[in-house]
């Protein structure tokens, strides 16, 4: 289980996330939504060590991981998928090797390699493609290979950091069933998006966030009929009033 | 090691030849009608072996080797990808930045050694053909003040400038910050401060070996 407890995180005078708390409990898929710019990926970071909140805990399976070290830190990025919102591909490596370089770190030997590439590019849909270099990979290509590179590793956990970002529906809507399909694996996912239909399509649990913090947090049908305000703005996508009315003033003329 | 030093090899070579020509013809000019004309050999050695074959090559490698790790670690690094490389349990500095200053160590003293080879071979082309000097005073100018520590301070200097080229190049690239803006600043400021490294160890050296 991953608990965070009253995160703090602030860039320079700019302060992202102010207090979140949140538990991802196991064997769900829990998706946090939120405006662009609102600590969600920030959020994702801070569970890998890849930075350290300024104040708070974040709990992996109970342990710290602000004071893991460096052996200890290693050991749950093992545990830990992270698919990127861009996916991340090493450009000078072919899909194979993206994927390879991930298992080689583990010592697993040549035969569960090769198998365990062509097991997770199969499961994306993309067998055939491990010679292929990511630069001739369309966007939605390139995510089911961070997948592929994320769930090779049989990790417990999977961050997606905006899974579905960029893509067209229809490509979007295979990025769900992936998702689904690797919780049906047994696979813990934590996913952060703004996209509406893709959270109410994977998300067991829904959380927002607002102002650094979790605003809400429940199932898809509590958070569709909730009566706050704000999560009634968001999932309907309206746009505050107080932004926009000026906007509406001025191109008025 | 192919990329940073092989690859570097064509440039450093232009760069020697010129250098050679200019030796020889400067140096001709100042002793000509002060000192007999067989020192043309031995400034041109000298000054080649343990000045500006090291120094210039390194310049043009930082140039080249350090810009090129800055972009290359900036442009990652800016893509998420250093930090793909961490969520893999590798760590950045053992297995992008200590790869990349080991080669550059190795190869800059073996581009190096090859500049120096070929602006003294340029030097005596051009005091055999441009200049009223024979091939036999050339060598008698070059082996009469020739140490062998001549070759080994320059190989040892140029040693020390490609670690210091290349741990810029990969601390400013994976320091980047921002999009293709940010690539630029880092692989800007990592020429120039490999370029004044290459300088200031130079001093070192120089104060510390002469």
């Amino acid at each position: 289980m991953i608990v965070l407890e009253r995160l703090t995180k602030s860039f320079g005078s700019k302060a992202v996330l102010n207090g979140l708390s949140l538990d991802v409990p196991d064997g769900q898929n829990t998706v946090i939504i939120g405006a662009s710019g609102a600590g969600k990926s920030v959020t994702l970071k801070l569970i890998v060590g890849l930075l350290e909140p300024g104040s708070g805990r974040v709990l992996v399976d109970d342990a710290v991981v602000g004071e893991m070290g460096r052996d200890e830190l290693a050991a749950l990025r093992g545990r830990i998928g992270y698919v990127f919102q861009f996916a991340a591909l090493f450009d000078s490596m072919t899909v194979a090797q993206n994927i390879r370089l991930g298992l080689a770190r583990r010592g697993h030997n040549e035969a569960t390699i090769r198998q365990r590439i062509e097991e997770s590019l199969d499961v994306v849909e993309l067998s055939g493609s491990e010679d292929k270099m990511p630069g001739e990979l369309s966007g939605g290509m390139r995510k089911r290979v961070g997948i592929a590179r994320a769930i090779a590793l049989k990790p417990r956990y999977i961050l997606y950091d905006e899974p579905t970002t960029g893509l067209d529906p229809v490509t979007a809507a295979l990025m769900d069933q992936l998702i689904m399909r690797t919780r049906d694996l047994g696979v813990t996912a934590l996913v952060v998006t703004h996209d509406m239909r893709s959270a109410f399509s994977v998300g067991d649990r829904v959380a927002l966030m607002h102002d650094g913090a979790i605003r809400q947090v429940g199932t898809v049908e509590e958070m569709q009929t909730s009566r706050d305000p704000l999560v009634r703005q968001f999932i309907e996508g309206r746009p505050d009033p107080v932004v926009l009315e000026p906007v509406v003033r001025r191109s008025a003329g | 090691m192919r990329r940073l030093g092989v690859d570097s090899v064509p440039i450093a070579l232009f760069i020697a030849v010129f250098t050679g020509i200019v030796l020889s013809l400067l140096s001709s000019y100042i002793f000509t009608g002060a000192v007999p004309l067989y020192f043309v050999g031995a400034l041109v050695g000298k000054t080649i072996m343990m000045e500006l074959g090291p120094v210039l090559t390194g310049m043009a490698l930082a140039g080249r080797v350090g810009a090129s790790i800055a972009a290359e670690l900036g442009t990652m690094k800016v893509t998420e990808q250093v930090d793909a490389l961490e969520t893999l349990a590798y760590d950045r500095y053992s297995y992008l930045v200590v790869p990349r200053v080991l080669a550059a160590t190795l190869m800059f003293p073996v581009v190096t050694a090859f500049a120096v080879a070929i602006g003294v071979l340029s030097g005596w082309i051009t005091a055999v053909n441009l200049l009223d000097l024979s091939t036999t005073e050339f060598l008698k100018g070059l082996k009469q003040f020739y140490q062998f520590k001549d070759v080994w301070f320059g190989l040892v200097k140029s040693s020390s400038f490609g670690f210091a080229v290349a741990l810029m190049g990969c601390l400013r690239g994976l320091a980047t910050e921002g999009g293709a803006q940010g690539v630029g600043q880092s692989t800007t400021s990592a020429v120039v401060l490999g370029c004044e490294a290459i300088l200031v160890l130079d001093a070192f050296w120089a104060l510390v070996l002469l």
